[in-house]
């Protein structure tokens, strides 16, 4: 049995003193940010990315994963007893989960998440476990053409499932790619786009794009909305499942957690696309749809598992293909290449011990969390009194000392600065700034591709079309686009993305 | 004539504006060819890309069908203040050293806030400058200028 033993050497790593504390840290910091609306995981990783430097890549690894997926447990749980949705991927949970509360069913609606999130934590381990050897295998076939056409699938998936208007988001791909290749060309030396300025010679830093984009951008958005917090109290009483409520959300637990696994796979998936399907899934499935939005607990087990299950296994193709199907694992593939690892195939074969030891801290952390949350919620809800107006100061010191701890320069600083102003226009004009991440993170692997290709093929571009592999991903990418830009299944895409805001 | 989705025809002239920038830079580049690309390749297909794609764009924004109604609104407060923050403590931190610059960045970004009072952000700042202190300079002991350049000969 491989998996058995490579399980084994998964724990071995896992289970030291130290990076079982970082899986702690990470499950609490994420658990913590899921609570605090207005904070998520990507903004998290980007502000924490420069302190994990100083960290073996293995316990930084384990950490930021902890982040992910920990957040994950914390959204629901504002999301069921204030209404306020602490992550974008519990938004659905408000829907059922707050309802529950109101009736005095707050206990029985964070049991269930918990265990929901749980089981689907653990199943979606398994499907990384399973998946991962053979998967690394086929890429292993993988030539420069099968590469470029997998990277336009996953950047076209990312448009597809992404809201918003698909134009932009092509947009924003083409934008990221182009930002990343500012710097030095890898192929002949020169220096691209660099306006003479030294600090770029090495290209525009990950660290200062993400965090100008998402972290002190959001904190600007923030200030703007002017949003006051108010907290409902509603009273905790018994924190046991009845009979009936775990006959009623057993197999809603299964169906989100299937649904969520193959979601977290697909490129472009995630946990909040799938915790969105798993609600309608639920809702589809159901004998008496009606009693959903009024309390009903497969309402809240459906989309906690699926959200859960789709942040796990979203690592399989980042840890198997080198692809990042999300921001999020945009953000991991960048946090492996400052720590000198190239996410890909080649990360199980050269890295077992790293590799392994990531998958089983994903499951020791579910069950740290589930340890830990059920009993802490109460901490966790007071925790939303701290008024926002002493939180982003601290947030801006700790990302300012970050990014001048990467290369020990202000140039970072400002830089980071910039990409603030630039994410700032982007939300003005409503242009997601997540596929400009993944075109970021893609661009330099994705012209490398094009460029070996086409010289491999002396200049014929056929050969993107004439290997197998790689006309499959180009015709599953067309299919996508065609699929979306046909009427009928537009006025859905369309309808879906509404109903998200308008329950927001 | 009038511009019936401002927010798509601005970001027509923003990826117009980006996709023009990267052609022109590009040209300066070494081109080659299909079979040989140069480093100026790539970046001129996507820049030719951008400006096609943000033309459709600008020209859908004009007189599209669908799109995002009403001008953008801007508050420059926040925005020019926690910029100005930022920038200012990447200028000042050398000079003044961590400690003075991360007091001086809570004190000016907390009146990007509308809930802004003078005690309250005092606090604060003694407060984040005294867990700087603890966390990143003596615990995770990170290489920077802590004390101001005039004081640290003599501290």
């Amino acid at each position: 049995m491989e998996l058995l033993s490579n399980l084994a050497l998964g724990f071995q790593t896992a289970v030291t003193p130290m990076n079982l504390l970082y899986c702690l840290v990470g499950a609490l910091i994420g658990t913590l940010i899921g609570v605090l609306p207005g904070i998520g995981p990507v903004q998290t990783i980007a502000i924490l990315l420069p302190t994990t430097f100083a960290l073996p890549p293995v316990s930084a690894l384990i950490m930021l994963a902890g982040i992910y997926y920990g957040a994950q447990y914390g959204g629901s749980t504002t999301s069921i007893l204030v209404n306020v949705p602490g992550e974008a991927s519990s938004v659905v949970t408000c829907l059922d989960g707050h309802q529950m509360a109101r009736q005095g069913r707050a206990g029985a609606a964070l049991t269930i998440s918990a265990l929901g999130s749980f089981a689907a934590g653990s199943f979606a381990t398994l499907v990384l476990a399973v998946l991962a050897v053979p998967l690394s295998e086929l890429a292993f076939q993988f030539g420069p053409a099968e590469y470029f056409s997998l990277m336009v699938f996953g950047l076209i998936g990312s448009v597809v499932l992404a809201s918003g208007s698909m134009l932009k988001a092509v947009g924003m791909i083409v934008l990221g790619l182009l930002l990343g290749m500012i710097g030095t060309d890898v192929t002949s030396g020169a220096h691209r786009f660099t306006f003479g300025i030294p600090e770029l010679a090495d290209g525009v830093g990950f660290v200062s794009l993400a965090m100008g984009l998402f972290g002190i951008c959001d904190i600007i958005n923030s200030l703007e909305k002017r949003e006051t917090r108010d907290i409902l109290k509603s009273k905790l009483t018994g924190l046991w499942l009845k009979k009936e409520d775990l006959r009623m959300a057993a197999p809603a637990v299964l169906r989100g957690t299937l649904c969520g696994s193959l979601l977290g796979i697909l490129p472009g998936g995630g946990a909040i696309i799938s915790s969105f399907t798993a609600y309608m899934i639920e809702k589809k499935c159901a004998r008496d749809p009606e009693r959903f939005g009024q309390g009903d607990i497969r309402g809240v087990a459906a989309p906690e598992s699926a959200n859960n299950a789709a942040a796990q296994t979203s690592f399989v193709p980042l840890l198997t293909l080198g692809i990042p199907p999300n921001v999020i694992l945009a953000m991991m593939a960048g946090a492996m290449m400052i720590h000198g690892i190239q996410p890909g195939p080649r990360v199980i074969t050269s890295n077992p011990a790293l590799f392994w030891g990531v998958i089983v801290s994903m499951w020791l952390g579910n069950v740290i969390l589930v340890v830990l949350n059920l009993p802490l919620v109460g901490i966790w809800v007071r925790l939303l009194s701290v008024p926002y107006r002493l939180l982003y100061p601290a947030i801006l010191v700790f990302c300012c000392i970050g990014l001048y701890s990467v290369n020990n320069n202000t140039f970072d600083i400002g830089l980071t600065a910039l990409c603030g102003l630039l994410g700032y226009v982007f939300h003005k004009l409503e242009c997601e700034p997540a596929p400009l991440i993944l075109g970021f993170v893609l661009g330099p692997m994705l012209e490398e591709n094009l460029r070996r290709g086409m010289l491999l093929s002396r200049g014929d571009p056929s050969v993107f079309f004439t290997r197998p592999l790689s006309l499959v991903f180009l015709v599953l990418a067309a299919g996508m686009l065609i699929a979306v830009a046909l009427p009928a299944i537009r006025r859905g895409r369309e309808r879906a993305f509404k109903e998200d805001y308008t329950n927001v | 004539m009038r511009i019936r989705h401002p927010k798509d025809f601005l970001t027509g002239v923003m990826f117009v504006f980006f996709g023009a920038a990267a052609m022109a830079l590009s040209s300066g580049l070494t081109i080659g060819g299909a079979a040989k690309m140069g480093p100026g390749y790539f970046p001129l297909v996507l820049g030719g890309f951008m400006v096609v794609l943000g033309s459709v764009i600008l020209l859908r924004g004009i007189a599209g069908a669908q799109g995002s109604p009403g001008w953008p609104i801007l508050q420059l407060k926040p925005v020019a203040i926690i910029l100005v923050a930022v920038v200012l403590f990447s200028q000042i931190l050398k000079p003044l050293g961590l400690l003075l610059s991360t007091a001086v960045l809570v004190v000016l970004a907390s009146r990007a806030s509308h809930e802004f009072r003078w005690k309250e952000a005092l606090l604060n700042a003694a407060a984040l400058t005294a867990i700087v202190l603890v966390v990143f300079v003596y615990f995770l002991d990170f290489q920077m200028p802590v004390w101001p350049s005039f004081l640290s000969g003599r501290l």
